[in-house]
């Protein structure tokens, strides 16, 4: 029996935070590396050169971006170690679900991340965040969105290469640009204490480039996986 | 039997296979009923895990055609969901229990109530007493009977078997010819790679050698002389290539 779309990416995205949920690895990773590039920015920091207000935003997606690709290196990493994706392969069920599924485990991954990256940056800068949070947290989730929608494609791509590490960041952070430009920009606005509208053309972007990012890649992964 | 055995379940004309300029399939021919289970024999790089791949989806033919369960390859959902691949590789996850690893797949194949399903199959393959200890604190040997578990969990019309019994003790080796002979009765057709002619042939209805991607031998099994076939392989094998 066929299960649809959503139904068997729910269910590789259960067994993708089953698997991180038991053995933590790519979180912690991330997490530790999320907290040190906060910690490092600040002691590189001259406060009296520039306010903590206009560093912030660069800290913030500067951490996301890379320890996003932590989280994302692993992706298919845990289905290459025994060829488990041969099992997804040969299941009955359509191949854009193998990436939707990745695409949602990966999303709650660097959600995750920022959940606990957020209020450190925050903590850390003496930024208050208090008043913008909802708007930031949908920031930071559009453009999570955005990152996890490319990466999740070039890791498919990049697992089966001996180069996996190296080649996964070369092939993303060119693509990660369009998402993490207008997010950064955003996130200034709000810091900076500007209104909501003045953000609404760099979110307007963010969504146009989760749309575009999104259904190309879930349509180019079947191309990844066939041989 | 049931229905399904004495149906064509895997049928190939001229199937053709090449990586870059070799070619691993280069004309197969191969037709199996339901109930019927092919031995495949042959050496390294003789063709054998490259056919099993095709019929199981993985590969896309280069030339010829393949169906399983009468849908043409590749043809999509509908042909992955009657066939089950066990291959070298364990295709488990092995952070997680044996269980989840076997239930998953169950899920994957819209099986209707797959922790009964799961249950059921580690059941047979003497495994349950181990059902819920990760994967990976599990044996090679143990670890190739929920291979098995998960391979045939979702009841395929069409199995895929490459060397099956690597790594299987008694027990583990009894359950799986049980577990096969239980397929075979319900009208799953066989397709099983081995290196181990005795055990290919006692369990096959068809045997066949493949060299250079080709059969260089295919024949029913009540034709075959299995005191003269481990010779007739050597010679064969010997001077192929």
């Amino acid at each position: 029996m066929e299960r649809s779309l959503l139904a068997a990416a729910w269910l590789i995205a259960r067994k993708d935070l089953a698997i991180e949920l038991r053995t933590r690895t790519a979180f912690f990773s991330a997490l530790v590396f999320a907290l040190l590039g906060i910690v490092i920015f600040f002691f590189a920091w001259d406060p009296t050169a520039v306010p903590a207000g206009d560093l912030a935003p660069g800290v913030l997606w500067v951490i996301f971006t890379f320890a996003g690709l932590l989280g994302l290196q692993r992706s298919f990493g845990v289905e290459q170690a025994d060829r488990a994706i041969d099992a997804l392969l040969t299941a009955p069920i359509p191949r854009e679900a193998i990436y939707l599924g990745k695409a949602l485990a990966n999303l709650a991954f660097v959600a995750a991340v920022q959940l606990i990256a957020i209020p450190a940056v925050a903590l850390f800068y003496n930024v208050p965040m208090g008043a913008i949070a909802p708007t930031l947290a949908a920031i930071a989730l559009l453009a999570a969105i955005g990152l996890v929608a490319v990466g999740t494609l070039f890791s498919a791509m990049a697992v089966n290469t001996r180069l996996a590490e190296l080649l996964l960041p070369v092939l993303s952070l060119p693509f990660f640009v369009p998402i993490v430009m207008p997010a950064a920009q955003a996130t200034a606005k709000l810091l900076a204490g500007r209104p909501v509208g003045e953000a609404a053309a760099w979110l307007r972007l963010l969504v146009a480039f989760d749309i575009v990012f999104v259904v190309i890649c879930m349509f180019a992964f079947p191309f990844t996986v066939e041989e | 039997m049931s229905e399904a055995a004495g149906e064509l379940a895997v049928e190939t004309r001229g199937l053709r296979r090449s990586f870059g300029g070799r070619r691993a399939l280069d004309g197969v021919d191969l037709s199996l009923r339901g109930g019927e289970c092919l031995a495949l024999f042959g050496p390294n790089g003789a063709g054998k895990t490259t056919l099993l791949r095709v019929l199981a989806g993985l590969l896309r033919p280069s030339g010829g055609t393949a169906a399983v369960g009468g849908v043409v390859l590749p043809g999509g959902a509908a042909a992955r969901a009657v066939v089950g691949l066990l291959s070298h590789a364990s295709m488990l996850y092995a952070p997680l229990t044996a269980r989840e690893n076997v239930e998953f797949a169950a899920r994957l194949h819209g099986v209707r109530d797959p922790r009964a399903a799961a249950a059921a199959v580690l059941g047979r393959m003497r495994i349950a007493d181990r059902a819920d200890a990760p994967v990976r604190s599990l044996s090679r040997g143990m670890q190739q009977r929920v291979s098995v578990a998960r391979a045939v969990v979702h009841d395929p019309r069409v199995v895929l078997l490459d060397e099956p019994f690597t790594g299987l003790d008694e027990s583990g080796a009894a359950a799986l010819t049980a577990v096969l002979a239980e397929l075979r009765t319900s009208g799953a057709a066989l397709v099983l790679v081995t290196h181990n002619l005795a055990e290919g042939l006692s369990l096959a209805t068809h045997a066949a050698v493949m060299r250079a991607g080709r059969f260089a031998r295919y024949e029913a099994r009540h034709a075959i002389d299995a005191g003269r076939y481990a010779a007739d392989y050597r010679e064969l094998v010997a001077h192929g290539a």
